[in-house]
């Protein structure tokens, strides 16, 4: 597609990814292409609406310069992915759903409308979704783009951290009706492998969902949750995890706690942001480039 | 001195059931008391929150919490539990390797989920 090929050439060119750029092809298996019924979409996750600290002095502008920055984008994406942790947690269920409602409320700023959400751990895992889907709709689902199968994993309504073994079914069931080399995009918060068990960064029953994945030729996963950027393989199953627009986390496993890292006022915003997805369909290839909140 | 091959059998036999009852004995020697530590979880602590064990000393963790449902994982020696209301959860580890290990909350909790861990010290 064209104007797709000039829009990554214009990233590549300029820079535009801007500080903390990650291109998709210096990744394994991530490289650059021109042709084929191309897309892409954005990722923003952890967005923590709710939260108040020292780790983020601007926790009520930040979703909002988001929001503005992919607004800014020079060609919209196809559609807007929200991989978790809309909402910081709360207690209090009218206080969760006034979260909810004003999150919604920033978002429907966003031009492009189509708008796929899911939860995390802070807006579900106290009410096994209840107020999550009131506002958002299902935890787990499935739709089709442009040839790419997109499955939303629900790994958070259970506080356990499980999938659970009636969603591992429905996975089963909708897996068993696509070709083992059609193009398959997981979307889930928490990792689907254990990047962390001692920050509790894995999902209990992840590895029932990978073995279940294993046998399909293209699949990649995005997720979010540890607020941060990062890349991993499972065999030729690769994971990548998104930055978060509240606060940044440390390294997995890089000190004892999962503290929030401090705000630094010499550069705000700084380990946040979110991230355009590439797609190549005909060459089952992604191309992942990282944008900060603000222009440095 | 000579034995019949009847009698160095019947010795033979006798000296298999000695050794055996002295590796019954021996086993029974070497199997130290299971030490019970109670610990209850709340949010978002765990009391005591740090523990100390020996290396080879079999120990039950017996978990209740104070308010919400929580988790206990000691990822370092692939043990986990979940704590519920009402319930005791027991736990037995018999540490193998010395160090200090944190083990933490694995169901989530609450605002204070992730700040929830403890200590476990394993001396020799």
């Amino acid at each position: 597609m064209a104007n797709k090929f000039s829009r990554r050439q214009f990233l590549k060119l300029t820079g535009m990814g801007g500080v903390g750029v990650v291109v998709g092809s210096a990744l394994p298996g991530v490289v650059l292409a021109d042709a084929g019924d191309d897309f892409y979409f954005v990722q923003l996750s952890d967005t923590h609406w709710g939260f108040e600290g020292a780790p983020n002095p601007d926790a009520k502008g930040t979703l909002k310069k988001a929001v503005a920055a992919v607004n800014a984008l020079e060609q919209q994406p196809d559609f807007i992915v929200f991989t978790g942790d809309l909402t910081h947690t709360t207690d209090n269920p009218v206080e969760r759903r006034r979260r909810m409602a004003e999150f919604k409320q920033i978002v429907s700023e966003l031009k492009v409308k189509t708008v796929r959400f899911m939860p995390g751990e802070h807006d579900a895992s106290l009410d096994q979704g209840k107020a999550y889907k009131e506002f958002f709709g299902p935890t787990n689902y499935t739709f089709d783009h442009k040839g790419v199968h997109f499955i939303a994993l629900d790994n958070v309504s259970d506080a356990r951290a499980m999938i659970g073994d009636e969603q591992l079914a429905w996975l089963a069931a909708d897996l068993k009706q696509q070709k083992v080399d059609a193009p398959i995009v997981v979307l889930t918060h928490r990792p689907l492998f254990d990047l962390a068990p001692q920050w509790d960064w894995a999902t209990r029953d992840g590895a029932k969902a990978m073995e279940l994945l294993m046998p399909y030729q293209n699949v990649t996963v995005f997720y979010g949750h540890i607020h941060q950027e990062h890349h991993h393989k499972t065999g030729h199953i690769e994971h990548h995890a998104a930055k978060g627009l509240m606060f940044p986390l440390p390294a997995p496993g890089s000190q004892p706690n999962r503290a929030p890292l401090p705000w630094d006022p010499a550069h705000p915003y700084k380990g946040l942001g979110f991230r355009s997805v590439d797609a190549d369909v005909d060459e089952r290839k992604y191309e992942i480039n990282e944008f900060p909140v603000v222009k440095a | 001195m000579a034995l019949s091959i009847r009698a160095r059998l019947v010795v033979s036999a006798a000296a298999l059931a000695v050794g055996a009852a002295s590796t019954y004995v021996v086993a029974q020697a070497a199997q130290p008391k299971e030490r019970v530590i109670k610990v209850v979880a709340s949010r978002f602590k765990y009391t005591p929150g740090n523990l100390k064990l020996k290396k080879g000393q079999p120990v039950v963790f017996e978990f209740t919490t104070a308010d919400v449902p929580m988790g206990f994982n000691l990822p370092d020696f692939n043990v986990r539990g979940d704590i519920l209301p009402g319930k005791v959860t027991r736990v037995r580890l018999t540490p193998d390797k010395t160090g200090t290990f944190t083990f933490l909350c694995d169901l989530f909790c609450g605002s204070g989920h992730e700040e929830m861990n403890g200590k476990l010290t394993v001396v020799d």
